[in-house]
């Protein structure tokens, strides 16, 4: 009896923790996870001829479009070498980015935590500020430093180094530069979280085996801040692989990414199923880099190395 | 003055390195503050320090109405997200391990797993049809819109908080005839504002920063301060969207600083 009690009791608890949590399950189905099935669903039907679809008809066009395009000519099936280069370079801006920010955040997570505990605070929050501030407001700054009468062309006009502004604006370029400012906080931030732990008895014992810098920081530091560092290149792929503000004001029209390329399926492109497809692409390819992140972390937990 | 003994924690060039990643990270938002006090008509020239575009941003009417939109939304959204997700945290922590749990969790953080240009067309695909059924097209769906992407952020610092709390002080309200809510009301919720500010605070900023899905969701006339400056920066931008950004950053900044602090209080 006094056990069917109990489990009486932590039934009607657990029922009681499930009423509490319905609002907010309810709120993220109705406008996060919900729509992501209507898209699924849309993804499978035939484009509508101005935007939107044929609701109810089934066809695989959106799919196939989004490697193969059909030649308006003889109807065969080609590679859409669109699709292929903006897909290519978002992903490879996206790998740069990442490899950027880790040579430059690298130094600067192992900076603040090396100083003094009551300034590394500082540091950190000069490190937040960036990270907080509009992503627009950021990429527009961005734009300010690289655009043809922007900071870097003048003082390289200044100094007479070159006599005509160099195009950064509207390139690969320039989008790369956009993301590298714009992800950098969320590498730093991550990586100063395991470099705070740091235990620097480790690193003196390297010394006292008579171990060189480069050495140490090979054989010692990195392996022990491995955790921050996996986290912190996870943190900034993924947004870079889903930019979408970035490439948009500082790649200007033609270099699109694969957020890009999706806007212009429900805009001028009017072909809603395929930009369903490369949504859920995106989406999967992000849910990828996220399980090998997740399985990294339990691996680099469990054992140490 | 150069130490001579041997530092364990230097390591050669990364002080440099360093110092120069905080300039990078700061010499594009000086650049852009210095010239929303430009006065000439545009950006390419620098006439001299004026006030002019500041005044002309203040005085836009369409910038009023963002701003005013931006702030009405984000209160709405903060605050709705910041109810349920307490909630919620409530409902997932200090428990033993139920069925659905782990789901739950999965479910809350969804929003932030998924690329947000996926979520604003999928939003655009549901709302775009959803407005013909009803005919409403009110902001109705930029604050649920807003609400769910908030949620997360809410639920992270509170649940936290609530997971470093323990039960006692809710055990000993109970063994003096307090009533659930009473314990809840005087005890729990008490020790548990400092996470439901942040969380609030969060859920603030995240919902003013939003310019993606806000892009997707809103229909005419419901420019929100971020999705006005991206339509300004199509065109040829005058030093005015500066001064929209400094202000807009002045804001950002103060809220953090006080995020900053608040949090940094240690109970």
């Amino acid at each position: 009896m006094a056990l069917n009690g109990l489990q009486l009791s932590r039934r009607r608890d657990v029922r009681k923790r499930w009423l509490l949590s319905a609002p907010a399950l309810l709120i993220i189905f109705v406008a996060a996870i919900g729509p992501l099935f209507v898209m699924l669903a849309y993804s499978f039907m035939l484009k509508g001829d101005y935007g939107d679809v044929k609701f109810g008809i089934f066809s695989l066009d959106g799919w196939t479009s989004v490697l193969f395009q059909r030649d308006i000519f003889d109807d065969t099936l080609g590679l859409a070498d669109a699709h292929l280069t903006i897909l290519w370079r978002s992903v490879k801006l996206s790998l740069y980015t990442t490899v950027v920010t880790l040579i430059l955040g690298f130094p600067t997570a192992y900076f603040i935590s090396t100083r003094p505990p009551l300034s590394r605070d500082i540091w950190v929050f000069l490190v937040t500020i960036p990270f907080w501030t509009n992503l627009l407001i950021r990429t527009f700054a961005m734009q300010q430093v690289i655009r043809n009468e922007g900071i870097v062309n003048s003082v390289l006009t200044g100094l007479g180094i070159i006599d005509q502004p160099l195009q950064i604006m509207h390139t690969d370029t320039a989008i790369l530069l956009g993301m590298v400012y714009v992800y950098l906080p969320l590498m730093v931030l991550p990586l100063y979280a395991s470099m705070e732990k740091l235990d620097f008895r480790l690193i003196e014992a390297g010394y006292d085996l008579y171990a060189s810098r480069l050495k140490v920081l090979w054989r010692i530091i990195i392996p022990l801040v491995k955790p921050g560092i996996i986290a912190g290149s996870i943190l900034v792929f993924i947004p870079s692989l889903g930019a979408y503000v970035i490439p948009r004001i500082l790649g200007g029209g033609k270099n699109m990414m694969l957020g890009n390329l999706i806007e212009l399926q429900f805009g001028a492109g009017r072909n809603w199923p395929l930009g369903a497809a490369i949504s859920i692409a995106l989406m999967v390819l992000v849910m990828i880099a996220l399980l090998f992140y997740v399985r990294n972390a339990s691996r680099s937990g469990a054992g140490h190395g | 003055m150069a130490r001579r003994t041997f530092d364990i924690r230097a390591q050669p060039g990364f002080g440099l390195l360093a110092l120069f990643t905080f300039f990078a990270l700061y010499l594009p938002i000086a650049a852009l503050v210095a010239y929303s006090f430009n006065s000439a008509d545009s950006l390419s020239r620098w006439d001299g320090l004026s006030l002019r575009w500041f005044i002309s941003a203040w005085q836009n009417s369409n910038v009023q109405d963002a701003a005013i939109r931006s702030l009405v939304l984000a209160l709405w959204a903060a605050t709705l997200a910041t109810i349920v997700a307490t909630m919620a945290a409530l409902a997932t922590t200090r428990t033993e391990p139920y069925r659905g749990l782990t789901f739950k969790y999965a479910f809350i953080n969804q929003p932030l797993m998924v690329p947000e240009i996926v979520t604003a067309v999928a939003l655009l695909i549901v709302f775009s049809r959803v407005k013909v059924w009803t005919g409403y097209s009110g902001m109705g769906y930029l604050v649920l819109a807003h609400t769910a992407f908030c949620i997360p952020f809410a639920y992270l610092p509170i649940r936290a908080r609530l997971e470093s709390m323990d039960l006692t002080l809710e055990r000993a309200a109970a063994d003096l005839y307090a009533t659930p809510w009473q314990a809840f009301r005087r005890v729990t919720l008490p020790l548990l504002r400092p996470a439901v500010i942040a969380g609030f605070m969060l859920a603030f900023v995240i919902s003013l920063d939003d310019v993606v899905i806000t892009e997707f969701v809103k229909s005419g006339g419901q420019d929100t301060l971020p999705t006005y400056m991206l339509g300004q920066l199509r065109r040829e931008t005058t030093p005015e969207v500066n001064a929209i950004a400094t202000l807009f950053l002045a804001l950002s900044v103060l809220l953090v600083t006080v995020f900053f602090f608040v949090n940094r209080r240690k109970p």
